[in-house]
């Protein structure tokens, strides 16, 4: 084959890739500049947020950065005796300075979340330094408070040395770092997020099912009505889902307290004692209540849009080649239902474990889940970094359950309209 | 076993949805066993719903449908044992084909050896072995078509009733498709209910055709008698090409009738008129009129040549001829056909008994 017949040449001389591509670059510039505002969109308000909120959740600088001189000097320490005059001098230098710029009150926090009373007795050295001799600190410190000569709480500081920890994530999970540096769970009585965790999982799995089995009647009704009465269905479904998420939350408040219209029914048609009216709001009921109505259209929408396509002549099929209606149902339709069944499931439940405003006004103290929590350290505690970890632990949660789903129903069966 | 007359039998059935407007009726309409008969009408003649009034996914709003005999109306349709081929084939799209094939095998709880055997000559008689592992949506067109034909005679059913089943393939393979159904079902012998309204496939493939309009069937008779001798100008027109003259009758004697068109009067065959002074439409089908006659003709009338169609094997040749700008004749490609020219005048003569004067409509 001779030379020329491998390049291709256009018209005018040029090799018809370098034309190609030329021709095409314009096209590509053009495409690019057109998402480009979406991705610098995206890149601001969700890679950046969720990269700082890693970074927040495992970052400890702070501490470090506050006694640089005391963890320096407790390099050689062994951490098994009480440590030596050197550590107690940095110790002190660094306290003096943190006093002189007003911020051994955040030490004191700070030093707090890894061990409990530190508060006090960082109050009560910053009252005694004023009158410190030079020389001997460790006997001076020691004397202001029995806690300064007990060795666990100068491990506790040490546990405070490294610059990224991981420690927020093993309180999330109920977990700490005790003093043999091994990772154990809390005493029973004191954990609550692994109660959270666990309840925010079963709240969004029942979620997710209740949804399923009022959705998928109200689906096949909407894909299989005549035009007229499918509009209307379809404006039923919707409704709500104009509607503020406040207002339809405050709504099953009133329908669903004790003297509420649920209960004054239950009372009026003689089910349930007026004295005894049963507790609907306020734990779990009222959270399984409300996020379910909230969430049902999420369900009910990638459902419709699978059945819609789905001929009734399959059906027929099915009833005209001798399946009763249940097994040609069961067969037939139902297989080819699975694609939205997965998308509205997934939806759901990856709302509803990350649900607050409604768990937050309904659930009461039973009917809370984690992203109650998170809020509570994002507002209350601000304890950001430890609010970051939860969240991202619920992130990681929401992609295993994505790629769980993915193995077993394949995410290219998914179907959202 | 003698062939049953009355296979399937409508007896004065009939059909309305919504209580004002009667699609279907008064049918009466008998099957006999192993016919393969089509039921030819333009859209919303009411076709499809005896068929599936016969499947049993529409009721009956009166009368009563009998299959082999009994009363099938309160049957439903997973227990009336009847094959159906639909418009869109509606094979399940998440099972393979074999799976397909074996659906209406396993709800019968058929042992699986067998269901085997049955699912392999059926694959064999649309010659698809080989494709059973295939799912619907890597076959073509006419194969998805082979498979629902196959499916829908797996389990062995008396009947099998086939909804508009070509309707979606190019036309080389509907054509195809047409002598493939034809010959499973002399093969098999199967009683077929096959809906359509496209004549040429009716014509082809029935034994009879039942040619619904309004709800009615309008003429029900084997495809050369429905050509041939349609009973009324509907049949005449819809079947086939046609031309029409109207009229008054003049005149009726001895099996023939006098119409007085316009401006000329023409002899014809008296199907549905009976006296003097009734409004008429005379039908006559091009093949039947000739140019310049040499045998003796009792119509013979000039025309002006309006429009020369080449077709390569005839020539459609359109005629004024009394005061019909319509008049269309088919001339076969002959060498004593060459003076067919534009503008020329023509004789053009027919016999009497093809020209049928039937219902004014």
């Amino acid at each position: 084959m001779s030379s020329e017949t491998k390049q291709i040449l256009t018209t005018d001389g040029i090799p018809l890739e370098v034309s190609l591509k030329k021709a095409e670059r314009k096209n590509k510039i053009k495409a690019f500049l057109l998402v480009a505002p979406l991705l610098f969109f995206l890149i601001i308000t969700y890679v950046f947020p969720i990269g700082d909120m890693l970074f927040r959740s495992v970052d400890d600088k702070m501490v470090t950065q506050m006694l640089p001189k005391t963890f320096k000097a407790m390099e050689n320490w062994d951490g098994q005796e009480l440590p030596e005059e050197e550590v107690f001098a940095a110790f002190h230098e660094d306290f003096i300075k943190l006093v002189e710029d007003k911020r051994e009150g955040k030490l004191s926090t700070q030093l707090n979340y890894t061990k409990n009373g530190f508060k006090s007795i960082i109050k009560k050295l910053r009252r005694a330094s004023k009158k410190f001799e030079e020389g001997n600190y460790k006997e001076q410190i020691m004397a202001v408070h029995k806690r300064w000569a007990d060795v666990e709480y100068w491990r506790a500081i040490q546990r405070r040395a490294p610059e990224f920890t991981g420690q927020k994530y093993l309180k999330g999970m109920d977990m700490y770092v005790n003093e043999e540096g091994k990772i154990v769970s809390v005493e029973e009585d004191r954990r609550i997020h692994r109660v959270l965790w666990l309840r925010t999982l079963e709240i969004a799995f029942f979620v997710t099912v209740f949804c399923f089995l009022m959705a998928y009647p109200i689906a096949h009704l909407l894909a299989t009505l005549p035009m007229k009465y499918s509009n209307l269905l379809m404006i039923c479904v919707l409704l709500p889902f104009w509607t503020s998420l406040l207002v339809r939350t405050a709504s099953w408040m009133i329908l669903l307290q004790q003297q509420g219209i649920v209960n004054d029914f239950f009372v009026g048609i003689g089910l349930v004692a007026d004295d005894n009216r049963p507790e609907m709001m306020y734990n779990k009921t009222g959270s399984y209540v409300a996020m379910t109505q909230i969430l049902l259209p999420f369900m009910v929408l990638p459902l419709y849009s699978v059945m819609k396509t789905i001929s009734p002549s399959l059906m027929r099929a099915g009833k005209s080649l001798g399946g009763t209606p249940f097994i040609a149902f069961w067969k037939v339709y139902f297989p080819l239902t699975i694609p939205g069944i997965g998308a509205g499931c997934l939806l759901v439940f990856i709302l509803a474990i990350g649900y607050y405003i409604t768990p937050a006004l309904v659930g009461g103290a039973s009917g809370t889940l984690i992203s109650n929590q998170i809020a509570f350290h994002m507002k209350s505690t601000l304890d950001w970094s430890f609010a970051s970890a939860m969240g991202l632990m619920l992130l990681s949660g929401v992609l295993v359950i994505y790629w769980l789903y993915n193995k077993i129903v394949g995410i290219d069966n998914i179907k959202l309209g | 076993m003698s062939k049953q007359k009355d296979f399937v039998k409508f007896e004065n059935v009939d059909k309305s949805y919504d209580g004002k407007v009667l699609v279907v009726k008064n049918l009466q309409l008998d099957i006999s066993e192993g016919e393969f008969i089509t039921m030819l009408g333009p859209s919303g003649s009411g076709k499809t719903t005896c068929l599936m009034m016969l499947a049993g996914f529409e009721t009956p709003t009166n009368g009563e449908i009998y299959l082999g005999g009994k009363a099938i109306s309160s049957i439903p349709p997973h227990k009336r044992g009847i094959g159906m081929v639909f418009q869109n084939y509606a094979l399940f799209p998440h099972m393979t084909v074999y799976e397909n094939l074996a659906f209406p095998l396993r709800v019968r709880k058929i042992p699986k050896d067998e269901a085997d055997k049955k699912i392999d000559k059926a694959l064999s008689m649309v010659s698809l072995q080989g494709f059973a592992s295939r799912m619907p949506g890597q076959l073509s067109g006419g194969q998805q078509q082979r498979v629902a034909v196959a499916r829908s005679l797996v389990f062995d059913p008396q009947l099998v009733l086939m909804d508009e089943p070509l309707g979606a393939l190019d036309k080389n393979l509907r054509e195809s498709m047409q002598y493939e159904i034809k010959h499973i079902h002399e093969s098999i012998g199967v009683t077929v209910v096959y809906v359509t309204h496209d004549q040429s496939e009716a014509l082809t493939m029935s034994n009879r055709i039942a040619v619904f309009n309004d709800g009615k069937v309008q003429q029900l008779s084997s495809p050369d008698e429905l050509y041939e001798k349609p009973v009324n100008s509907f049949v005449a027109e819809f079947i086939g090409e046609n031309n029409t003259f109207n009229g008054e009758v003049s005149d009726v004697s001895g099996g023939k009738c006098k119409v007085k068109l316009a401006n000329a009067e023409i002899i014809a065959n008296p199907i549905s008129v009976k006296s003097k002074g009734e409004k008429t439409k005379v039908s006559l089908r091009p093949e039947r009129a000739l140019i310049n006659p040499k045998d003796k003709m009792d119509n013979i009338h000039n025309g002006k040549i309006e429009e020369v169609i080449y077709h390569g094997d005839h020539t459609r040749v359109r005629i004024n001829l009394l005061g019909n700008p319509e008049f269309i004749l088919k001339v076969p490609n002959s060498s004593a056909n060459l003076d067919i020219k534009l503008g020329n005048e023509i004789k053009i003569g027919w016999n009497s008994e093809d020209a049928r004067a039937l219902d004014p409509k």
